[in-house]
C-alpha cells in the first residue's frame, strides 16, 4: 500500500516554546493511525498544523503525493482533512441534518430544500451505518451521538484525512464501541483517520500504524502496530519504563468518616446509601449517564438533595450549599475542569486560594504574604510546573491545572472527605502517577476519598473498594480482594441480555 | 515599531496613550493645563468617576447595571425632598442612601435569586426608577430650602472641592476592595467563571446581591452631590449616564465578559472621557460633534482591547 498521508520535516515554534521540530512520518492509505504522547508532546499542535488552523515554521504536508499549500481550515476543508475536535463544533439549537449542511444547504435562492436537506442526510447516515434521527435538535443528543453526527458532516464533505483528537475521552465504553465500529468501516472506505489518545487499549483495538511524540519531536514511528507491545510505548511517551502506573499500596481503615443516606435529588431519582471509612479510597465506576456524577454533586450539596442526609464523622452536612460543605469538610474537584473547576483568566494563586484566602483574611481583607506563602508552599507540594504562581491558569497542562485544584482543597482547613471526579481525564502519564501519590498520602492521613473515574483500568488500579452504579443504581459492592473486569463491566451494564455489546477487550 | 505595538498593547498601553494625549493636549490647547481648567475637568467627571467604581464590580462579575442613571436623579430628588420636609441635610442624606440600596438590592435579588437577566432588569428598574423621581416631584425640579446643602459641592478642602476629593476617596477605597479584599477577589472569580466559583465554596448569589447593593449606595452619594451641584433635585437629572459610565469603564479595558477589571484603568478611563469633553468644550466645538467623538472614542478602546487579547492569545 502506498503512503498517502506525509508530514515532511514539520517545525513549529511559539515564542518560548518549540513545539514541533523536524517531526517526519507517513501513513498508508486506509490506515488507522495512532498519535501519542504525553500532554505537551506536540500533539495538539501537529493536529493544529494539519487542520490548517496554523501554518507549520518549517516542512511541508502532502496527500497523495501533492503538496499541501492551504493557510485556513477551510483551505483544509477543500484538500479534504477535516479534524474533529475534543470540543465539538455543531450547532445545538439546529436539528442533525441542518448541523450536516451547515455552510452549504441546498436550496435556491436562499430558501432551503427540506426535502433535500433531510434526505441526503437520512441516507448517508444509514450508508455508513450511524443511528441518528436527523431531524432531531442536537442538543437532544449525548455526546456519543454527537460526534458520531460531527464524523458524519466529514464524511458528507469526503474527507480524505480524518483526524479525532482524544475522541472517546467523554464516551462511555458501550458508545465508544459503536464508534470503534465506524471507524472500522471508513478504513475499509479508504479513508485515512489520524487517531489522538491516551488509552494504549484502544489504540491497539483500533490502529494500524503509530507514532510517538515526545517534547515536540518524533520519539518513534511505528509502520505495524502488531510488532510493538504496550511498556514499549509507554516508554517512548516518557522516555523512561514506569514499572508500575498505579502504585497503590495498602492501607488500614478507621471509623466510618462519610456516611451517604438514601440520597436523591431531580437527576438522581432512586435513593442511594453508601459509606466511607478513613483511609479508605472508594472508586465509582460506570457508564457515562449512570449518575455518577450526579451522585458526587449532591453529596457536595452542588444540586440540592430533595431527601436523604449526608454526614461527616457523624455530623449532618447542609443539603443545597457548598459554601456549608466546605465548613463540614467535604470537597469535590469537579468532572469538567474547564466549566466547573477553573477560574479562566485569573492566577494560579487566585485559584488556589479561592476558598481558602477566608482563613487569613481578618474582616475580608487579603494578607498578600500569608496567601503568597500558601500557593508557593502547594505550588511545590504538588509539583505544579509553572514559572510563577501569577501565571493564568489557563496557560497550565490539564495536569497542572487538575494539581492547582486539589491545591485549592488542600490547602482549606479540616477537610475530611475528597470527591474527585474523573482526576485524571486528558491527563499525561507522569502527571497521572503524580496525582495518585497525592491521592494515596492524603488517605494515609486518614482522609476519606471517593474518586469517579470512567477507566476501569484505572478505578481497579487506585482504589480500595469499588462501586458499581449503573442506570441511577448502585449495581455492585466489590472490596479490591474481588476486583474483577469483567464482573465490573458487567454490572456496570444496564442489561446483560445485550452482552454481545460488552467490550470484550478493554485492557491488555 | 515592534517594540511600540508591545508598549500599547500591553498592560499599561492605555496609561502610555493617556500620558501620551495629555502633553499633547496640555501644549497645543489653551487654557488646559490651567489650575481651574484642571479641577473643572474633575468636577465635571466625579458622577461618572464615582460610579464607574461600582460599576467595575458589576460588569467584572460578568453583570450589567442600566439602572444607576434613573438612581442618581432618584436619590438626589430624596435627598432634596427629605432634607426639606425634615430641615435636616443629614436625613435627606440618610434617605437618599437609604433609597439607593434599596434600588440595588431589588436588582440584585432580581437577577440572583430570580436568575433574571441583568440587562433586562435593570431596563426595566431604569424605567421604574425614573418613573418615581417624576412621580414625586410632578415632573418639576424641586428647589433647596437650606443653603448648606449647596454646601456640599461647593466647599473646599485645600482648595479643591469636595467632591473631588469624594471621588478620589472611592477610587481609592474601590481599589483596595477589589485588589486586597476577599470581596474584590471573588468578585474577579465570579466573572471568571460563576460554576467554578460556586463549586469552589464562593456564595454567588449573595456576592451578586452586595455588589448590586453597594452600586444603588453608591449611586444614592453621586446623586446627593449631583443635586447639590445644580442645586435642586431635577427629575430628569442624569439620563444616558449609564451608558458613559460603562463607557468609562469599557475604556479602561473592564471586560463585559467579566474576570478582568483594574482601578487604574478605569480612572484612565473616567479621565480620558473627561478629557475629549473638556477640550472639545475649550475649542469650541459644537455639542452635538461630542457625541460622535465619545463614540469614536469608546469604538478605539474596544479595537485596542480586542487587539491586545489577541496577542495576548498569540503569546500562550
Amino acid at each position: 500500500m502506498q503512503d498517502f498521508l506525509e508530514f515532511r520535516s514539520i517545525s513549529k515554534g511559539y515564542p518560548g516554546v518549540q513545539a514541533l521540530s523536524d517531526v517526519s512520518f507517513t501513513v498508508r492509505k486506509g490506515a488507522v493511525h495512532g498519535l501519542m504522547g504525553e500532554n505537551g508532546a506536540g500533539k495538539s499542535t501537529l493536529i493544529r498544523v494539519l487542520s490548517g488552523d496554523q501554518s507549520a515554521d518549517e516542512g511541508q504536508i502532502r496527500i497523495d503525493g501533492e503538496v499541501q499549500h492551504y493557510r485556513s481550515v477551510r483551505d483544509a476543508f477543500h484538500a479534504g482533512v477535516i479534524v474533529i475536535h475534543q470540543e465539538l463544533q455543531l450547532v445545538p439549537e439546529l436539528t442533525v441534518a441542518e448541523n450536516l449542511w451547515l455552510g452549504h444547504f441546498p436550496g435556491k435562492g436562499g430558501v432551503i430544500d427540506r426535502r433535500k436537506l433531510t434526505g441526503v442526510v437520512s441516507e448517508k447516515l444509514a450508508e455508513i451505518g450511524i443511528d441518528v434521527d436527523p431531524g432531531a435538535k442536537v442538543a437532544s443528543l449525548s455526546i456519543g451521538e454527537r460526534q458520531m453526527v460531527e464524523i458524519a458532516k466529514a464524511v458528507m464533505l469526503d474527507a480524505r484525512v480524518i483526524a479525532l483528537d482524544e475522541p472517546t475521552s467523554s464516551l462511555s465504553s458501550r458508545e465508544s464501541e459503536i464508534l470503534f465500529a465506524l471507524i472500522d468501516r471508513l478504513r475499509a472506505n479508504g479513508t485515512v483517520i489520524l487517531y489522538v489518545s491516551h488509552r494504549l487499549d484502544e489504540i491497539f483495538r483500533l490502529c494500524d500504524s503509530l507514532t510517538v511524540l515526545r517534547d515536540g519531536k518524533l520519539a518513534a514511528h511505528h509502520p505495524e502496530i502488531s510488532m510493538v507491545t504496550r511498556d514499549q510505548i509507554i516508554s517512548e511517551m516518557v522516555g523512561r519504563e514506569i514499572a508500575n502506573i498505579w502504585g497503590w499500596r495498602g492501607r488500614s481503615f478507621g471509623a466510618e468518616r462519610l456516611r451517604v443516606e438514601n440520597i436523591a435529588g431531580p437527576k438522581l431519582k432512586a435513593p442511594l446509601s453508601f459509606s466511607v471509612r478513613r483511609g479508605e479510597i472508594v472508586g465509582f465506576f460506570g457508564l457515562i449517564g449512570a449518575g455518577r456524577s450526579e451522585m458526587a454533586r449532591l453529596v457536595y450539596g452542588a444540586d440540592r438533595r430533595s431527601e436523604g442526609s449526608v454526614s461527616v464523622d457523624g455530623a449532618a452536612v447542609p443539603a443545597d450549599s457548598p459554601p456549608k460543605s466546605i465548613r463540614a469538610g467535604i470537597v469535590l474537584c469537579p468532572e469538567d475542569r474547564k466549566f466547573d473547576g477553573i477560574v479562566q483568566g485569573r492566577s494560579i494563586e487566585e485559584n488556589m486560594t479561592i476558598s481558602s484566602r477566608r482563613h487569613f483574611s481578618p474582616f475580608g481583607i487579603i494578607n498578600p504574604k500569608k496567601e503568597s506563602e500558601l500557593a508557593d508552599k502547594f505550588i511545590a507540594k504538588l509539583r505544579v510546573r509553572t514559572p510563577s504562581r501569577r501565571q493564568d491558569i489557563v496557560n497550565l497542562s490539564g495536569g497542572n491545572q487538575q494539581k492547582v485544584i486539589l491545591g485549592r482543597w488542600l490547602s482549606e482547613e479540616g477537610i475530611k472527605v475528597l470527591i474527585v471526579d474523573e482526576p485524571t481525564r486528558g491527563i499525561d502519564v507522569g502527571a497521572k502517577s503524580e496525582i495518585y501519590e497525592i491521592l494515596y498520602g492524603l488517605a494515609e492521613q486518614g482522609m476519606a476519598i471517593v474518586v469517579i473515574s470512567s477507566e476501569l483500568p484505572e478505578v481497579m488500579g487506585i482504589t480500595d473498594r469499588i462501586i458499581v452504579m449503573c442506570e441511577g443504581r448502585l449495581a455492585a459492592d466489590l472490596p479490591r480482594a474481588e476486583f474483577d473486569e469483567r464482573r465490573i463491566l458487567a454490572a456496570a451494564l444496564p442489561d446483560i441480555k445485550n452482552s454481545k455489546e460488552l467490550p470484550l477487550t478493554q485492557v491488555r | 515599531m515592534t517594540h511600540l505595538k508591545k508598549i500599547l498593547l500591553g498592560e499599561q498601553g492605555l496609561v502610555v496613550i493617556f500620558a501620551v494625549a495629555f502633553v499633547i493636549v496640555s501644549l497645543t490647547v489653551p487654557n488646559f493645563l490651567s489650575e481651574r481648567n484642571m479641577l473643572g475637568l474633575l468636577q465635571s467627571v466625579v458622577t461618572i468617576g464615582i460610579i464607574a467604581c461600582t460599576m467595575m464590580f458589576c460588569l467584572a462579575s460578568r453583570d450589567f447595571d442600566l439602572s444607576v442613571g434613573s438612581t442618581v436623579a432618584f436619590s438626589g430628588m430624596v435627598a432634596v425632598m427629605a432634607s426639606n420636609v425634615s430641615g435636616s441635610i443629614l436625613v435627606g442624606l440618610l434617605a437618599a442612601v437609604l433609597c439607593g440600596a434599596i434600588v440595588g438590592t431589588i436588582n440584585g435579588v432580581v437577577i440572583a435569586r430570580f436568575r433574571i437577566n441583568a440587562l433586562i432588569t435593570t431596563l426595566a428598574t431604569m424605567q421604574i426608577v425614573r418613573g418615581f423621581a417624576l412621580i414625586a416631584s410632578d415632573g418639576r425640579a424641586v428647589g433647596i430650602n437650606d443653603p448648606g446643602f449647596y454646601q456640599l459641592a461647593l466647599s473646599r478642602f485645600l482648595g479643591i472641592p469636595t467632591p473631588i476629593w469624594v471621588m478620589g476617596l472611592f477610587f481609592i477605597v474601590f481599589g483596595f476592595v477589589l485588589n486586597r479584599t476577599v470581596f474584590g477577589k471573588n468578585t474577579l472569580a465570579i466573572g471568571g467563571n460563576p460554576e467554578a466559583s460556586r463549586l469552589a465554596g464562593v456564595d454567588v448569589a449573595r456576592m451578586r446581591i452586595w455588589i448590586f447593593a453597594l452600586q444603588g449606595i453608591v449611586c444614592a452619594v453621586a446623586g446627593v452631590l449631583l443635586a447639590s451641584r445644580i442645586t435642586s433635585g431635577q427629575p430628569n437629572a442624569a439620563t444616558g449616564l449609564e451608558l458613559s459610565v460603562i463607557s468609562a469603564c469599557v475604556l479602561g479595558g473592564v471586560s463585559l465578559a467579566g474576570g478582568r477589571a483594574a482601578m487604574t484603568g478605569v480612572i484612565v478611563g473616567v479621565l480620558i472621557m473627561g478629557i475629549a469633553e473638556n477640550v472639545m468644550n475649550l475649542l469650541n466645538i459644537q455639542a452635538f460633534y461630542q457625541y460622535v467623538v465619545r463614540g469614536l472614542i469608546l469604538l478605539l478602546a474596544v479595537l485596542l482591547d480586542n487587539l491586545r487579547s489577541v496577542a495576548g492569545r498569540q503569546r500562550v
